[in-house]
């Protein structure tokens, strides 16, 4: 085991994903000689080459559009887009190209691309660097979409994403990059738990606590706080955002009767919605609240000083939890 | 400041002196020293002119019947389509736009998978690869990118003697992608021809509303060659393109070729050209077709006789028929098929959503049987 960040797990991930096919590739802005912005491709140009690391010009849509006609050429490009809200001028490629050429060619045609993207807020940032543009990709069916949590989990989903045959698009919790934990960089991806499965990361009786990427950790401290309290939270890490794991889902709620989502995008039309919508469906007699919902307001992301207002943390969501007691 | 004016005008005949002609409009061969024309099976190019029209205006037959939901005219542009496709190698690769149905043509593509398309019973679905052409592409100027990323495929496979060739509009050099396209292109030194139909209308605008220089100008920008040709003339078409293609092949960078054409046709069958368009331009340009003028010089350069240019019209009017009957046979694909092939495996969701439907479905058949 070694004590790594998120950022390094991935960059790990990503050395050994170039390592087992020759066919990934790494493209994006600034990600070879600079190592990328947050580092995640630190070292790899030098180690292998400009051909396999490949500094592009400075156009998402081309950074699609042409992993796009590699991925038709045989190759498995991994896509940096350097922060979320860069991500709009390629959503052209990924949702009317990337998406859907599997379903257009009856599948004959098949796009490994993988489009990582570093995403939330919580750093301080200027506009256009703390976005959660997660759920636009989740409504375009042909995209699996997935967020990781923390470095050991970032480490094995990497190479995951990169070894499916389908696209994927790839949140990474900006915010949480330099967190550190232990990590077994000798574990085969094979080993891991699917990419398409939700995990319990605390597990707990009264209410079932679902977010994934930045939040996860703030969920596991609410379960904390909420323990001397005399209220026992289970944590679930979603991972993939889609498709959701309800299996996993509604075994929890089914067994606690309440469910509060929280993510950083706004409330309105996001995931939450979703998934208040089937544990509802599915979990109808054993609920005693109804599915509650934490996360960003119907406004544009704010600027940095008020930032703390519109993303969840601790207090709002232990509010929510709190809440699922009075019905 | 006054804006450009907008509206009906005329189009000129801009065959301008660096315009690349090799076959004037009454079929009078002229030499050019930069573009022989060794090689050149003129008879077969304009076979293959011929059967393509005779495909298009089938297609168009079986959408006014409703056999069809769309049809995207191809009139006028035969002679850019043959003349770029019959230039490729076998293991060159095209990205087409969606009126390619010539290019299709020489790449061996049963034009039922065309039909299938424009009737609704798939998008597209026949294997790039297999012929060495992509999916047609209706998001305007999405390809080239496309088209853009295989070359760089290319570069790295070391595959010397491969190019790619990239089909658009003068309307999609409005794109963003397009010139993101140049940029890449030019910038990793991909072995592409991109090759612009200016077949004068995106649906009813005209060039002058999508650019202020000449396209095959823009390419000077991006630092590449830019080429207009009579996109009229499928020998001049024919022989730029295979300059082209050699020149990138060489690692010489990418080329733009300009054809300059006409859509003779609307838009689609859905389009009314008369709103946009004066009759006697149309007819201006009917003497520009770009058969005839094959056929003319055929004919007085004694290349092909009257016997000949009877049996490619029985052979044309053979295939329409042949084609007809295919696509009335063609089935409706069953209702489930609409849940195959999103994703390479499992999804849950949408695994979950296809029991329910089948389900659903099967409902009416129990209901049925007791009837």
């Amino acid at each position: 085991m070694t004590r790594i960040t998120l950022s390094r797990a991935l960059n790990e991930g990503l050395r050994r994903a170039l390592e087992a096919d020759e066919k990934v590739m790494i493209m994006g802005e600034d990600v070879g000689r600079l190592g990328g912005v947050f580092r995640v491709t630190d070292g790899l140009q030098k180690d292998f080459g400009e051909h396999r690391v490949v500094d592009t010009p400075l156009a998402e849509s081309g950074i699609i559009g042409t992993a796009i006609g590699l991925a038709l050429r045989g190759y498995r490009p991994v896509c940096e887009i350097q922060f979320d809200g860069f991500v709009y001028p390629a959503t052209d490629q990924i949702v009317s190209q990337l998406a859907k050429m599997r379903s257009r060619s009856r599948g004959r045609v098949a796009l490994p691309v993988v489009i990582r993207i570093p995403f939330g807020g919580g750093i301080g940032a200027v506009e256009h660097h703390s976005e959660s543009p997660e759920i636009f990709f989740a409504h375009t069916a042909g995209l699996r979409v997935v967020a990781c949590a923390d470095p050991a989990d970032a480490f094995a989903m990497i190479q995951l994403a990169i070894a499916g045959e389908d696209p994927v698009i790839f949140f990474e919790p900006k915010r949480r990059y330099w967190d550190k934990a232990e990590v077994d960089l000798t574990a085969p991806p094979s080993d891991a738990l699917p990419l398409d499965k939700a995990r319990v990361v605390q597990p707990g009786d009264d209410v079932t606590l679902l977010s994934y990427g930045p939040l996860v950790r703030t969920c596991l401290e609410a379960a904390i706080a909420a323990r001397e309290d005399g209220k026992s939270i289970e944590v679930i890490d979603l991972r993939s955002l889609s498709p959701l794991d309800m299996e996993t889902i509604t075994a929890s709620v089914a067994r606690t009767g309440r469910c509060v989502v929280t993510h950083e995008a706004p409330v309105y039309g996001g995931l939450g919605g979703e998934i208040a919508a089937r544990v509802t469906e599915q979990c109808f007699y054993h609920l005693e609240a109804p599915v509650l919902r934490v996360g960003g307001f119907a406004v544009p992301y704010p600027p940095a000083r008020t930032e703390d207002h519109y993303l969840p943390d601790l207090d709002r969501i232990l509010d929510a939890v709190d809440r699922t007691f009075t019905y | 400041m006054a804006i450009p004016p907008y509206g009906h005008h005329e189009k000129e005949w801009h065959l301008t002196a660096e315009t690349i002609q090799l076959l004037t409009p009454e079929g009078e061969r002229v030499d050019h020293p930069e573009y022989p024309l060794d090689g050149a099976d003129v008879r077969g190019m304009y076979r293959d002119m011929v059967l393509v029209r005779r495909i298009d205006s089938e297609a168009i037959a079986l959408q006014r019947q409703g056999e069809l939901g769309l049809w995207a005219s191809l009139l006028g542009q035969e002679a850019a389509q043959i003349g770029s496709a019959r230039a490729l190698s076998p293991k060159d690769m095209a990205f087409p736009s969606y009126r390619e149905h010539g290019v299709a043509w020489c790449r061996g593509l049963d034009p039922l998978r065309l039909l299938e398309m424009f009737r609704g019973v798939t998008h597209g679905a026949w294997d790039p690869e297999e012929h060495k052409f992509h999916l047609y592409t209706i998001v305007i100027g999405d390809q080239t990118l496309h088209a853009t990323g295989y070359a760089m495929g290319i570069q790295r496979d070391g595959g010397e003697d491969e190019a790619v060739i990239a089909y658009f509009g003068d309307g999609a050099t409005s794109q963003g992608d397009v010139s993101e396209a140049f940029a890449w292109a030019s910038v990793f030194n991909a072995p592409l021809v991109f090759f612009c139909q200016n077949n004068q209308f995106a649906i009813s605008a005209p060039p002058e509303r999508q650019s202020r220089a000449p396209i095959y100008q823009r390419a000077a920008g991006f630092g590449f060659p830019g080429i207009r040709v009579d996109g009229n003339d499928v020998l001049a078409c024919y022989a730029v393109t295979r300059q082209a293609l050699r020149a990138v092949r060489e690692g010489e960078g990418p080329v733009l070729i300009e054809a300059y054409t006409y859509r003779m046709g609307a838009h689609t069958t859905t389009d009314d050209a008369t709103r946009y368009r004066l009759a006697s331009e149309l007819e201006a340009w009917r003497l520009r077709d770009p058969i005839e003028r094959v056929r003319s010089y055929l004919a007085r350069t004694g290349e092909a006789d009257g016997a000949f240019f009877e049996q490619v019209a029985a052979e044309a009017d053979e295939l329409a028929v042949k084609l007809r009957a295919e696509c009335l046979a063609l089935p409706d694909p069953p209702p489930l098929a609409l849940f195959d092939h999103v994703y390479a495996g499992h999804h849950a969701v949408l695994d979950a959503e296809r029991a329910q439907y089948a389900a659903y479905l099967a409902g009416f058949e129990e209901k049925g049987a007791g009837r």
